[in-house]
């Protein structure tokens, strides 16, 4: 059979909303090239047949939160030529890694009525603190034009034209005026990952930082200016404190206003 | 002579609003875009506009260091304002250029290089700091050995309709740098805006034959020795109201033996890295180029973008940048900015536009860096010691 010629592209779920799935499965039009290039082994968003590895690329969404996961993740690093782990859950842990900054035991007698089911870790953790992975897709969702062309330099043995640069860049290429001097917003845009297009700044928004840190994000500046500009201690715990919580430099800012309050 | 014998260059005319209407209009009718200062979104950017009235009529900007908003003005001038986030470049130099595409066939492969024909632009309200930037550019992208050809085409296609400025902005310090508030040269024609009691009046000077035939298309009225003078003062008074100002004594100098200085580390602590002063410097001009395959690899494509310095990428070579430091960075943008250019394109890189300042989110000032480098300049300390003996 032909298809069996193909590579195969693996798509394998962790803690997760299945958002970054579902930005391949957006592609639409494209997906056809995509079922074209290579054969589709596991997608849990369409199927669920898995078809046995090895696994050219394994595209990896979601976080380590339990000690089954924590096995799981080393036989399918086993099984993959490369290792993508793609969104902020992959990568950085995640919104659920709000709760590395808690007692993760007090939630679980909080809410659940027989606690003795439930088997979880105590930290939310990226997949990269597990095994060594090949390349981090960032974003809350991933975009969809990224993650093709991460398949694409994958599959052509390339490195993927991703920049890890300010959102800044992004905003200055499509023209949109900096939100934060013109408007006084506090945007995160100036430490925060490129990759999402400046799509919130764009509608007047202040960027959130769902794409996590830059490559040399200088969180302490911003953060001063910030409070410049009338942000309290409490406001920036959180801004640094959401999809990327658990990320070094973030988690680094949050604790120290953490500590101011 | 009568009014209507053909007038030569710089001999000043006054046409009202309604005239410069008319003006763009002519323009349009031999197939320019005109492109302009416009208020979009509480910002003035720039694009493409109909006619006078899509200018910023009776707006002025409030610009300092990471502050800007726009404010009403008394009266309803077309130019009561500066430069704002957007510089001429995004026209000349797009943020993003297809260089080519290749398509593989069953040997080889097939190169497209089709890029477009710059089209026909007139640039409305081009400041003299900007004209500037234009003649820098010139120089860096076609005055050298390669030249890069859609520039240059593309400043073949426009005409440029410059303003003088009258009413400087709180980050502009052209006056320092020796690039306004009156433009000297590189335009069609230039205006400056009268706007008092005797009403609403545009002085007119062309620059250019192009300039003199697209303004022999109106009955100008000769400019009185009144208007002459009101607009000397007007321009003189702006001169000396710069919201910045820059001591470019030894500048070049100043900078290349303080390469060491520990002050940039103060300024290192500060910067973001984000590229904001790069990207909306008008004469800022780095690149990346970018390659990408599609899934089956049967089709490739090189874009360039704008780039910054600011970026790790930028001095990436094998084993990691070259400036992994904010300051270090920071450093060398400065450095290239205002010492090293004069060596390599033997001009300041700065034209005193005051976006830098304006345009960072942490209100880096390009002029008080310059300030702290000379106070804590060791040959001056130096000096002062000696002196003090």
């Amino acid at each position: 059979m032909p298809g069996e010629k193909k590579a195969k592209l693996a798509v394998w779920k962790f803690a997760s909303c299945d958002g970054c799935q579902l930005s391949l499965l957006d592609c639409e039009d494209e997906l056809l090239a995509v079922a074209d290039a290579v054969q589709i082994a596991s997608f849990p968003e369409v199927s669920r047949a898995v078809v046995k590895g090895p696994y050219r690329i394994s595209l990896v969404e979601g976080s380590i939160t339990t000690p089954h996961d924590a096995e799981r993740i080393h036989k399918i690093r086993r099984n993959s030529r490369y290792l993508v782990s793609i969104g902020a859950c992959a990568t950085a842990g995640g919104i659920q890694a709000l709760r590395n900054f808690a007692d993760t035991r007090q939630f679980v007698s909080a809410i659940y009525a027989n606690p003795k089911y439930i088997s979880t870790l105590q930290n939310s953790t990226p997949i990269s603190d597990h095994v060594p992975v090949d390349f981090e897709l960032r974003g809350c969702p991933v975009n969809k034009r990224q993650l093709l062309e991460v398949i694409s330099a994958f599959l052509n043995r390339r490195k993927p034209l991703i920049s890890s640069h300010s959102v800044c860049i992004e905003c200055k290429l499509r023209g949109v005026a900096c939100v934060m001097v013109a408007r006084g917003l506090p945007c995160l845009g100036p430490v925060t990952h490129a990759g999402c297009g400046a799509i919130c700044p764009a509608f007047h928004r202040a960027c959130y930082s769902c794409y996590g840190p830059m490559e040399t994000p200088n969180t302490e500046a911003l953060a001063q200016r910030l409070k410049q500009m009338g942000i309290t201690g409490d406001e920036l715990v959180r801004a640094f404190r959401s999809y990327n919580a658990e990320a070094d430099e973030y988690r680094r800012e949050s604790t120290i206003h953490e500590r101011e309050e | 002579m009568t009014n209507k014998a053909r007038r030569s260059l710089h001999e000043p005319a006054v046409i009202s609003t309604a005239q410069l209407a008319q003006f763009f209009a002519g323009l349009s009718e031999s197939g320019y875009r005109i492109i302009g200062p416009t208020v979009r979104d509480d910002v003035i950017i720039l694009d493409e506009i109909a006619g006078p009235t899509d200018l910023p009529v009776g707006w002025t900007d409030r610009q300092d260091a990471a502050a800007y908003h726009l404010e009403r003005m008394p009266n309803s001038a077309l130019f009561g304002y500066v430069v704002g986030p957007q510089s001429w470049k995004k026209y000349l130099y797009p943020p993003r250029l297809e260089l080519w595409q290749a398509a593989r066939n069953k040997r080889a492969f097939e190169l497209k290089q089709k890029q477009p024909e710059p089209p026909k632009l007139a640039f409305v309200g081009v400041r003299p700091c900007e004209l500037a930037a234009i003649e820098i550019l010139d120089r860096v992208l076609t005055g050298g050995e390669f030249s890069d050809e859609y520039y240059r085409r593309q400043r073949e296609n426009t005409f440029i309709i410059a303003v003088n400025c009258t009413e400087p902005g709180g980050t502009c310090f052209c006056a320092s740098m020796g690039t306004g508030p009156r433009a000297r040269h590189g335009y069609d024609i230039v205006l400056t805006e009268v706007v008092d009691d005797s009403g609403h009046r545009l002085l007119v000077d062309t620059g250019s034959e192009a300039g003199l035939s697209a303004m022999s298309k109106l009955t100008a009225e000769r400019a009185s020795n009144e208007i002459q003078s009101r607009a000397d003062e007007l321009l003189s008074r702006a001169a000396g109201r710069m919201g910045r100002s820059l001591d470019t004594a030894d500048l070049r100098e100043l900078l290349y033996r303080n390469i060491e200085n520990v002050y940039w580390d103060r300024v290192g602590k500060r910067c973001l890295t984000c590229a904001n002063c790069t990207l909306v410097c008008p004469t800022c001009f780095c690149f990346a180029t970018e390659d990408t395959t599609d899934l089956e690899a049967h089709r490739a494509r090189r874009e360039r973008r704008w780039d910054s310095c600011f970026t790790m990428d930028f001095s990436y070579i094998h084993g990691g940048s070259v400036r992994p430091s904010a300051k270090s960075r920071y450093r060398q943008w400065l450095t290239h900015k205002l010492a090293a250019w004069h060596d390599q394109f033997g001009s300041s890189g700065c034209v005193g536009c005051g976006r830098c300042i304006t345009w960072c989110p942490v209100g880096i000032d390009i002029t008080e860096e310059v300030c702290a480098i000379r106070e804590h300049d060791p040959a001056q300390a130096t000096v002062t010691e000696e002196s003090n003996i």
